[in-house]
């Protein structure tokens, strides 16, 4: 049997983890202020918009080649609105036409207008920086002027999009498309951030916000213009990764419990799952010396950000499920069937692009009537299949 | 403080009601919206109320019936497809991303009873999915609610012989499986209730577990209303499995109940055809659980059953029914060592009715019975214990109220044995029963073995069970009842009555069983017992004498010499304890018995007994009167003696006679003494002259009386004396003795007239001379002796001493 340990929860390499009691977690005031901050974007965002340039210089249009058949899926955005956005996979080719129609009676000057393909992820302690890992461009237009509607068609073939967009706590990974700077709008920029990106900015202290890091993709349509700043239009879009079935896939079985007092094997079916997976288990109780009240099935997701001594990491319980009411004695088996569907969860990340991770644990918790309680974690793997309809 | 707690009580089941009846507003507008979502998410929050802890089981049952019934029409809407949009398969799914068990498993019940309707998926699979997701409630009282609304959906869903949910993948077997493990996880969660809380509210638990065993019992009547459990799958599955739950939940409270549900739900015919499975677990059972109560209901229900018809009792035999209770009983009774006595009879009277009741015909079994009895009670000399003590007196009874025949009982060899380990008292109370059955059904015994045994039975009666030496200073000191004791004894001797036999050999040796038996039982008794015994021998012997004594001859037993023999040795016992006076009269009966068999011998013995008695042993003088009469009464009629016998024997008694101590004693007993000579028949001896001079030495006895009360009293008193020697003078008068004449009355007359004042003062000489007067006036020949008799109402002047002289004188 393992011996128990106090404290917090251990690191992961200790295979044969006792169950342990711990103080409540930090976490829930945090998520709290979290919501909080959310709404604040959602207001100052209002505002914010390309439509800005674009009423006074010009419309750009970005379509999909496969628009209409393409799967849309809905992108939850950093200001609290879900969008929906279409959904690719590494891969892919990604074409479709850009349109650009200038203002009536108005010309646009421009050093030239390209189109950039942008993976880019967005950390917790780097709050408005993204960090490209991919940047694809293609030119689509030598400088001159625009007078009236063009239409560029565009192709990025085969992309390596090897990260999928993920939205997490702390991170953000975002794939865009891109064009262009104009130095005139740059400040203007600064003030509101990227158009689809974490907008932020000076007015937000960067400790207390939570909406980083992000992993995401975006085109970006860029008229580049000498003076007046240049014209930016943003088409985010999704990236999922799908993954087939791991070929071993071994159940998790543990016999774990606090010396005389407290004896259980539990089991999870798989260490793997997929994200509408259904875990099904039991635990057994070979000893019960205590009076338990209830146990619960949680499953936490751990992002952990940086590296060295600039590591953070932020665990969030997603789903608390209650397998058990009462106190059991000695020779019972709960069973566990826990859905997933329910829940918003992603693929396990590990170590994006050196930036960030994400870990999925199942913690069964098990409390007393004396409102101690007593946890074993362990890690599950989850992964996109195919076929699946979100 | 508890007033305290049944309001706060009151509060929370108040607060619950309204949890429901709340969220089951916004229910029912989800229902009617079909919003499934919102139908889900309010039905959770209804089902929360049943969360709750703090209610005692029957508020507790208050609660969920109501959110059982809301969860109807939940389960409605989830019937209707249309509505909702939701194949069942994913509801089924659905319902449990619920976070909260409680209400997920409710709800997870209440679509899985729709899914089986639906018949989408194998009624098994649905059904061993719900009982084992229901594994997680594992709180009590929750759990058993659940457990029982799980069963209460799914009853008329279970796949069951010609039922809808019959299929290839769905037999009867799954449904048992399912109400078997149902069962088994409630019983559980009911023994488990009892752990909770502290110790001193422990009374409360059992009383609150005694309020919710319907739960887990309804399980057991569910099993038993699947057609489909036939004896077979009885057999094989469901008791095994059941009895394993029992016996190993090591509850009293929840084997006692079980067992009992056991055994009223599922048919007699199961029962007896799985007797040794379910006796088999009875040794089993913890040694506090009143397996008594719930072996006499298993035996009462065969037996009713036996009862039921006579077609099922070759079933009875055929699986050896008897022996296997029995078998059983004797483990359960080994197997708790600490079972008090009074239990373990208790269980053997179970039993012994069941036998009865099923078995009369089975005299074996009924002693096997008693046999078992005895082996128990054979570790204690005798029983102390009252309750006991009565359950022994009701295992005895039983036999002798079933056959009505002590006869039978009397064929049980353990019988006897057992009544040895009561106490006296008892004993004695048991065989007044006995006897009280032999003759209210007016039983007659007819074998001296049979004797030997109801007088082995009844011996408490019959002497006293601990030294009889010590016993008359016992008896008269300490004993009971002189009453008690009186009736007892009665009843003893009334016994001996019944018991008989027309063959003459027999009821010798019954005779001399009895015999053997009353004369060990005490000078208090034998006064009692010897007359029956005596009578009932005199009974045979007339018996014997009506046959004319053709069988007469020394090689058999039954001759009436022989049971004479027996007979003065009998009441020669009598005679040593002290009761002369009614050895006395059994001398004299035997005598009378001995002169109409023409036995002169024997005759002469008894006289001579009796006059031994008269001589040694009677003391009183009244006694005396009374014995001197007896004796002149019976000698008058004995006519075997010969001339000598008879001269000595008439010779003692008048002796006697002249020997009493009062005087008018005397002069009875010497004129009784008359008749001696004077025997009123054919040929009878008529002596005349000392008839006369019996009565002439009565009348010096009265005369010498009259003297001596004139001396004493200063008056000579009533002359009753002289008017009854006159009625004798009468008597033999009318008889024809030469020797009395008209003119001896005549002088007798006179001598009494002067005597008294008048004729009529004296009612008794009145009336006498009023039928001299009568005879006179009737007439014939009797008339003509008396003419010379001449009666005088007037008083005559002549002086009394004169006439008595004169009277005297004429003889």
């Amino acid at each position: 049997m393992p011996s128990i340990v106090t404290g917090q929860p251990p690191p992961l390499q200790n295979p044969l983890l006792p169950l342990r009691e711990i103080q409540r977690t930090s976490l829930e005031p945090r998520i709290r202020e979290h919501l909080k901050i959310e709404t604040v974007f959602h207001r100052c965002l209002c505002t914010d918009s390309g439509l800005i340039y674009n009423q006074h210089a010009c419309n750009i249009l970005i379509t999909f080649a496969d628009g209409k058949s393409r799967k849309q899926v809905p992108l939850k955005k950093e200001n609290g609105q879900t969008v929906t956005v279409p959904l690719f996979q590494s891969q892919e080719n990604i074409a479709g036409k850009i349109t650009i129609e200038p203002m009536q009676g108005k010309k646009i000057d421009h050093n030239g207008v390209k189109v950039e393909l942008l993976g880019q992820i967005e950390m917790y302690f780097d709050r408005g920086n993204f960090y490209d890992f991919t940047s694809l461009v293609r030119e689509l237009d030598v400088p001159g002027e625009i007078y009236e509607r063009k239409t560029y068609p565009f192709e990025f073939s085969t992309v390596e999009m090897p990260y999928e967009t993920y939205n997490g706590v702390n991170v953000r990974l975002r794939y865009n498309f891109l064009k262009f700077t104009a130095m005139k709008f740059s400040a203007f920029a600064f003030f509101f951030g990227y158009k689809g990106g974490i907008v932020e900015c000076k007015r937000l202290d960067a400790a207390s916000c939570l909406f980083v890091p992000a992993a995401l993709y975006v085109l970006k349509v860029t008229i580049s213009r000498g003076y007046g700043g240049s014209i930016i239009e943003y088409q985010d879009f999704m990236v999922r990764n799908y993954t087939p079935p791991p070929p071993i896939n071994n159940s998790i079985k543990m016999e774990v419990g606090i010396e005389d007092c407290l004896h259980i094997e539990f089991e999870y079916n798989k260490s793997k799952y997929h994200l509408k997976d259904v875990i099904i288990g039991k635990i057994y109780f070979l000893l019960v010396r205590i009076k338990i009240k209830n146990m619960d099935l949680e499953i936490r997701r751990r992002e952990s950000t940086g590296s060295g001594t600039n590591t953070h990491v932020e665990t969030e319980t997603l789903a608390k499920f209650e397998l058990m009411d009462g106190a059991p004695v000695r020779g019972e088996s709960i069973p566990i069937r826990l859905f997933l569907s329910p829940y918003e969860l992603t693929p396990t990340h590990r170590n994006i692009n050196n930036k960030f991770s994400v870990k999925y644990f199942l913690n069964l918790v098990l409390v007393d009537e004396e409102d101690r309680r007593y946890f074993k974690q362990q890690e599950i793997t989850m992964y996109r299949l195919q076929d699946e309809t979100s | 403080m508890i007033a305290d707690g049944i309001e706060d009580e009151e509060k929370w089941l108040a607060e619950g009601i309204a949890g429901i009846q709340h969220n089951a507003f916004y229910m029912h507008r989800a229902l009617d919206a079909n919003n499934l979502r919102e139908a889900l998410k309010y039905s959770a929050h209804m089902l929360s109320e049943l969360r709750t802890s703090k209610l005692s089981p029957h508020k507790y049952y208050d609660l969920y019936m109501r959110a059982f019934d809301e969860l109807r029409r939940l389960e409605i809407f989830f019937k209707d497809e249309s509505r909702h949009g939701v194949s069942i398969v994913d509801l089924y799914e659905l319902v449990q991303h619920a976070g909260n068990i409680l209400p997920r498993l409710y709800l997870l019940c209440t679509v899985g009873s729709v899914y089986i309707r639906s018949k989408e998926a194998p009624v098994r699979d649905v059904l061993k999915d719900l009982v084992e997701m229901c594994r997680g409630v594992q709180h009590p009282i929750r759990g058993l609610f659940l457990r029982s609304y799980l069963s209460q959906v799914s009853r008329d869903k279970l796949p069951d012989i010609g039922s809808e949910y019959e299929g290839d993948a769905d037999s009867v077997m799954d449904s048992v499986e399912f109400v078997l493990q149902n069962f088994t996880e409630m019983n559980k969660l009911w023994v488990r209730l009892q752990h909770q809380g502290p110790g001193q509210i422990r009374e409360k638990r059992e009383k609150e577990r005694n309020e919710l065993r319907d739960l887990v019992g309804k399980n057991l009547h569910l099993l038993s209303q699947i057609e489909g459990v036939d004896l077979e799958m009885y057999k094989d599955t469901v008791l095994p499995r059941v009895l394993e739950q029992v016996v190993n939940c090591k509850d009293e409270l929840a084997q006692f109940y079980l067992m009992e549900c056991i055994i009223q739900v599922f048919p007699d015919e199961y029962h007896l055809q799985t007797l040794e499975t379910l006796l088999g677990a009875c040794p089993q059972l913890q040694p506090t659980v009143d397996i008594r109560t719930v072996l006499s209901q298993l035996m009462e229900r065969l037996s009713n059953y036996a009862a039921s018809s006579t077609d099922v009792l070759p079933e009875f035999l055929q699986v050896e029914a008897f022996t296997k209770l029995s078998s059983a009983i004797g483990r359960v009774i080994e197997a708790q060592v600490d079972m008090p006595i009074v239990g373990a009879i208790a269980l053997q009277v179970s039993l012994l009715t069941f036998t009865l009741r099923v078995h009369p015909d089975r005299l074996d079994y009924v002693d096997q019975v008693l046999g078992a009895c005895v082996k128990k009670l054979s570790d204690k000399p005798k029983l102390d214990d009252k309750r006991a003590t009565k359950q022994v007196v009701a295992l005895l009874s039983a036999p002798l109220d079933k056959y009505n025949d002590i006869v039978t009982a009397l064929t049980l060899s353990n019988y006897p044995r057992v009544m040895d380990h009561l106490d006296n008292e008892t004993n004695k109370v048991m065989a007044m029963v006995i006897i009280q059955s032999v003759m209210k059904n007016n039983t007659c015994i007819s074998t001296a073995d049979k004797v030997e045994v109801l007088f082995e039975l009844i011996k408490g009666l019959i002497k006293d069970s601990d030294g009889t030496d010590l016993d008359e200073v016992k008896l008269i000191t300490c004993d009971v009842d002189e009453e008690d004791f009186n009736e007892e004894q009665n009843s003893v001797a009334r016994l001996i009555h019944m018991l008989h036999n027309n063959d003459p050999e027999e009821m010798v040796k019954i005779i001399c069983t009895v015999k053997k038996h009353i004369m060990s039982g005490g000078p208090r008794r034998l006064p009692f017992t010897v007359p029956s015994l005596v009578f009932s021998a005199l009974r045979l012997i007339r018996q014997l004498q009506g046959q004319d004594g053709d069988v007469v001859g020394e090689d058999v037993p039954a001759t009436p010499k022989k049971i004479f023999q027996l007979l003065n040795e009998t009441i020669e016992a009598l005679s040593s304890v002290p009761s002369p006076e009614l050895a006395l009269r059994l001398y004299l009966q035997c005598a009378e018995a001995a002169n109409d068999c023409d036995l002169e011998p024997v005759a002469y013995e008894f006289f001579t007994q009796a006059f031994v008695l008269y001589e040694e042993e009677i003391a009183d003088s009244k006694a005396q009167v009374t014995a001197i009469h007896l004796i002149i009464g019976m000698l008058q009629r004995m006519n075997v003696f010969g001339v000598e016998n008879r001269d000595t024997l008439t010779h003692k008694a008048t002796g006697y006679s002249a020997k009493l101590l009062k005087k008018p004693d005397q002069c009875r007993a010497v004129y009784a003494c008359s008749h001696l000579f004077w025997v009123d028949d054919q040929d009878g001896i008529k002596d005349g002259e000392r008839v006369l001079l019996c009565l002439k030495r009565a009348l010096r006895i009265a005369n010498a009386a009259q003297q001596m009360a004139n001396v004493t009293r200063g008056s000579s008193g009533p002359v009753t004396l002289f008017v009854e020697i006159l009625n004798k003078y009468l008597y033999y008068f009318e008889k024809g003795n030469p020797h009395i004449t008209s003119a001896t009355i005549q002088g007798l007359l006179e001598l009494i007239n002067t005597e008294i004042q008048s004729p009529t003062s004296d009612a008794f000489f009145a009336s006498t001379l009023r039928y001299i007067q009568f005879q006179k006036q009737k007439g014939g020949i009797l008339g003509e002796k008396y003419d010379s008799i001449k009666v005088h109402w007037e008083r005559q002047c002549t002086s009394a001493m004169t006439l008595l002289y004169n009277f005297f004188g004429f003889f």
